[in-house]
């Protein structure tokens, strides 16, 4: 995978609310069909970072490159453009609450991709069946559970077809018994070699998918590396720490 | 059975002012809704110079009384060379009247958006206008429709003022009949009942309206 050369290059970003620094010179590459993880503790810049990727946040400084393409952030085009390339699911879902399933889906691939009505809809009843979502249509987000929510939220940025997916959280926001669903699409996309940078605390997510872990803390990737490395038994990486207490939480949880 | 002869005249006068009222109310509830989606819709998330012109609209029109505003359409204009029919300065001074407050109604409705709805649409590519015109508008619209509702109805009853500028319409012509007969009581009465009919009927389609509109998660569940 790393043999490839990146489809998404950020360098150097750094991102200040007034005098409160977010994010402080960060840079991350990703390949075709990588898969980085980020994890730190809550206020680290995980969900900043991730923004500013797709440039919900713009960033005060850095570069970001996709496709070898310059993302100007001071033009408008450049941004819309790298926002249909780059796929973005959030912990709280963010579907458009007067849209039907089908519409939630259909409506950026008419007004953004242009696409005729008849193409959208085949498009979407296709994501909807590949999430398992493909008798519930006709249903507005009101009437999904959570972890319906967040399965239509991913076919509805799978649709766009895109480079890369973002994901902030997918499970933070879902009811234990529901979390299984949507691990298993996530997995799904790993398995059909969909690139994604993802902010999880979710520790089979962690295991299982990560090709290399990015621990941040105060707005900085203060370690990063494969899995296999920073969470070998013995190992003092603040990673593994931070593991380990997810591992006990879930077990006093358990 | 027959009717006397001032009811008769009452009638017939008061059915052509209902005819010329329902002429003036429904271009005014139109064209108000609009402005007050178009001007909302600036005052929120306009830059600065057209939001505060879309301000500076609202304030003078909610600011002012309507009284004032339809005098100075049909009797002031002419001073700079505009001559108005009395039909076409009640009309205009109707739906912006209108559109003052029903921009307010919109305004707190955009404003109750939950941001998400924003950010969900920007992150799949959407332009800001987009944004606004297929996912916030909408929502907001079903979050107004109560208040702007509230407004036609009361845009109704304001719309006996078009007599002012001698457009006759239900309370113009029910006046006429009054002062003839002298019998102010028994007219009053029947405009009355006329414009309760009116606001009834307005009522039932604004019902359908909401019905046709509703979504799931949206008012009452």
């Amino acid at each position: 995978m790393t043999e490839n050369i990146p489809i998404l290059r950020v360098n150097n970003i750094s991102k200040s609310f007034g005098s409160n620094t977010i994010l402080d010179s960060v840079s991350v590459a990703l390949a075709k069909g990588e898969i980085k993880v980020l994890i730190g503790p809550s206020g680290g810049g995980k969900s900043t970072l991730l923004q500013c990727i797709n440039c919900l946040v713009v960033p005060d400084s850095g570069e970001i490159e996709l496709e070898n393409e310059h993302i100007h952030f001071s033009r408008k085009q450049d941004l819309y453009r790298l926002r249909q390339q780059v796929g973005m699911i959030f912990q709280d879902f963010n579907l458009f609450d007067h849209l039907t399933a089908l519409d939630n889906i259909t409506i950026a691939l008419r007004k953004v991709k242009r696409m005729n009505k008849k193409e959208a809809m085949q498009r979407a009843r296709l994501e909807l069946e590949q999430v398992g979502l493909g008798d519930k249509e006709t249903l507005y987000p009101a009437q999904l559970s959570g972890g319906q929510k967040q399965r239509l939220a991913i076919a509805r940025a799978l649709a766009m077809d895109p480079k890369i997916l973002l994901l902030d959280e997918p499970t933070s926001a879902l009811d234990p018994t529901l979390i299984g669903e949507v691990i298993a699409v996530i997995k799904g996309l790993a398995v059909k070699g969909m690139t994604m940078i993802m902010a999880t605390h979710q520790i089979s997510l962690i295991y299982n998918l990560a090709d290399e872990i990015l621990f941040m803390e105060n707005g900085r990737i203060v370690e990063q590396g494969p899995p296999a490395a920073l969470l070998s038994a013995g190992n003092k990486s603040k990673s593994q720490g931070f593991c380990d207490r997810l591992n006990e939480l879930s077990e006093v949880e358990g | 059975m027959e009717l006397s002869p001032f009811y008769q005249e009452l009638l017939t006068s008061l059915n052509r002012g209902l005819i010329m009222s329902i002429a003036l109310i429904i271009p005014s509830a139109v064209g108000g809704v609009l402005i007050g989606i178009v001007a909302g819709s600036i005052r929120t998330f306009g830059g600065s110079f057209v939001r505060t012109l879309a301000d500076a609209y609202a304030a003078v029109f909610r600011g002012t009384p309507l009284v004032v505003q339809l005098f100075i359409l049909y009797f002031g204009l002419p001073n700079i060379g505009i001559y108005l029919s009395p039909y076409l300065a009640a009309v205009i001074g109707f739906t912006l009247c209108s559109g003052a407050y029903q921009s307010e109604y919109v305004r707190g409705a955009l404003l109750s958006i939950k941001s998400g709805q924003y950010l969900g649409a920007q992150a799949l590519g959407f332009t800001t206008f987009q944004a606004i015109c297929w996912i916030i508008v909408p929502q907001a619209v079903r979050r107004a429709i109560h208040g702007c509702g509230n407004e036609i109805i009361y845009l109704i009853k304001y719309s006996s003022l078009a007599f002012i500028v001698t457009c006759i319409e239900l309370t113009g012509e029910g006046k006429t009949i009054a002062t003839e007969y002298f019998r102010f009581t028994e007219v009053f009465t029947i405009i009355g009942l006329y414009y309760l009919g009116l606001v009834t009927l307005a009522m039932l389609i604004l019902k359908n309206i909401e019905q046709r509109l509703y979504v799931p998660g949206f008012g009452h569940n």
